[in-house]
């Protein structure tokens, strides 16, 4: 864990909790729909793809493909200044869902759209831990 | 150069050179209608009571509307129904912002609470990497270039230089876009809009009131609206704009005209993919064919299809939501004040907001019929 971490943190609240601490689990888990059988993200109380509140945590495959990426040249605030430049994407889990995150990567150059990735996990407080992804064999 | 101002002091000299220029003193102002970035936390949380009060007038009509710089055309169609159901008799719009002067303009991002706690951490400069999120995906699936981005700039550029009152004038090539510092890939500086201070107001009546004031009216024939998402993982589709397809077909059904008796368009570029991808939503070309239908200075002066005709966000000005100068540039034009960039014989314009990071979209079509 690093010592000071001062990049911006989740507010974690109620209906995020379970999220969050099982990524400090290391376990990726998605809102899953018993009616529709549709996985969904961010979690919700209520599925966005037919709306009903019949719904059920699962464990995710921890396995996507780059959606889109972008390189942030620099920073987003003085805070990732130093990370420039790092590696933002939209993944595509193999369940369905889409999500933000960094893919950690030494040569952001190589990136492309439709690349296979999987979770890595980086403690970076006490409560939090973010689901980042690094590329992996197709 | 005017002095520091508030951004109250903005909107209230823009409203009072709008009403003078409609011929309407502000006591009949009885609508009133206000999105903003000012003020928050505190006045500006309810912008509409504040600004009533500044003004020195009560409304009984008024909208908050708030999403992001597709608000005033939203409005515009807002303001539509309540002259038409009597709610109102004069709307008033206005915008104001002093963010060049504050320099509040920052990379960061909102707050990681509720749904930005899965967007925020990962740093993703703001707001330009959701746009260069969606410029990637479009690149992908459609071939499109950085050239073919560059040319919106550049087309804005020369509109620009025919204006006295944009900020940027000089020349501009694609290789200087090309060259400009890259920021969020695949976007460079110069594919992103400028940051300025300003501000603008509209003033809408009855048509019946409009023709009595002596003033040449343009009317509002159509307006659409929809929005889509706020984090950008769930934009339905990043290559597509689904807010605009949406806005737009829902305004030239209410207008009830096509695409070829559109003279004008004026479409919010707060980066060149943003025009590329709204000219695709809208119509005008097939889905990924924008890049295409760009190129060749085919949006510039002189070219087949007038755009953007003050400069745009890219380089007229760009005080945080720059919805309302599309709006009061396409007016300029349908009523034949443009000058050197005035568009010959413009009776139609189409005007198109979009807010947030592609995340909600308002349209208006424009006559002086
Ligand atoms: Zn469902």
């Amino acid at each position: 864990m690093q010592s000071q971490y001062d990049k911006p943190v989740p507010h974690i609240d109620e209906e995020s909790r379970p999220y969050w601490a099982a990524l400090k689990r290391e376990k990726l888990i998605l809102k899953r729909c018993l009616a529709c059988s549709r996985h969904h993200f961010y979690p919700r109380i209520l599925c966005p793809h037919c709306h009903s509140c019949e719904l059920k945590w699962s464990e995710a495959s921890g396995l996507g493909t780059i959606y889109s990426f972008t390189i942030a040249r620099r920073g987003a605030g003085p805070a990732f200044s130093a990370d420039a430049p790092y590696a933002v994407a939209i993944v595509e889990l193999d369940e369905g869902v889409r999500m933000m995150t960094n893919i950690v990567i030494e040569n952001v150059d190589i990136l492309a759209i439709g690349q296979r990735v999987g979770v890595i996990f980086e403690h970076v407080t006490e409560d939090v831990t973010l689901p980042k992804f690094k590329l992996i064999g197709s | 150069m005017l002095e520091p101002m508030t951004p109250l002091q903005v909107q209230a000299l823009a409203a009072h050179s709008a009403l003078h220029d409609a011929g309407i003193e502000m006591q009949d102002v009885d609508g009133l209608l206000v999105a903003n970035t000012w003020g928050i936390p505190g006045a500006g949380q309810v912008p509409t009571i504040t600004m009533a009060e500044y003004f020195g007038i009560t409304p009984r009509f008024v909208d908050g509307t708030s999403i992001g710089g597709a608000a005033f055309e939203a409005h515009v169609g807002h303001a539509a129904l309540a002259l038409e159901a009597g709610r109102c008799e004069v709307a008033l719009i206005t915008y104001g912002s002093t963010q060049k002067s504050e320099r509040s303009r920052s990379l960061a991002g909102r707050p990681a609470s509720l749904t930005m706690q899965y967007e925020t951490p990962w740093g993703m400069p703001t707001p330009i990497g959701g746009y260069a999120l969606s410029a990637m995906r479009h690149m992908h699936e459609f071939g499109t270039t950085s050239e073919q981005l560059a040319e919106v700039a550049v087309s804005a550029r020369k509109w620009a230089s025919l204006n006295p009152d944009a900020m940027m004038r000089g020349p501009l090539s694609v290789e200087d876009v090309l060259s400009s510092r890259m920021i969020s890939d695949p976007l460079h500086q110069l594919d992103a809009c400028l940051v300025t201070d300003g501000g603008g107001a509209i003033v809408m009546t009855t048509a019946d009131h409009a023709r009595a004031l002596g003033k040449t009216p343009v009317f509002v024939r159509g307006c659409g609206e929809a929005n889509t998402h706020l984090t950008v993982s769930s934009m339905p589709d990043m290559a597509r704009l689904t807010s605009a397809q949406i806005a737009g077909q829902q305004a030239f059904e209410r207008a009830g005209v096509t695409h070829s008796a559109i003279d004008v368009v004026e479409v919010y570029d707060s980066f060149t993919i943003t025009v590329l991808m709204t000219l695709e939503a809208l119509g005008f070309c097939q889905a990924g064919e924008g890049g295409a239908f760009v190129s060749s200075s085919r949006t510039a002066p002189g070219g087949a299809f007038p755009m953007n005709t003050n400069g745009g966000g890219l380089s007229y000005a760009h005080p945080g939501m720059y919805g309302i100068f599309l709006l009061v540039e396409a007016v300029r034009q349908l009523r034949g004040e443009c000058g050197p960039r005035q568009v010959k014989d413009a009776v139609n314009a189409l005007v198109h907001g979009t807010g947030g990071t592609l995340s909600s979209g308002a349209t208006c079509i424009l006559s002086l019929k």
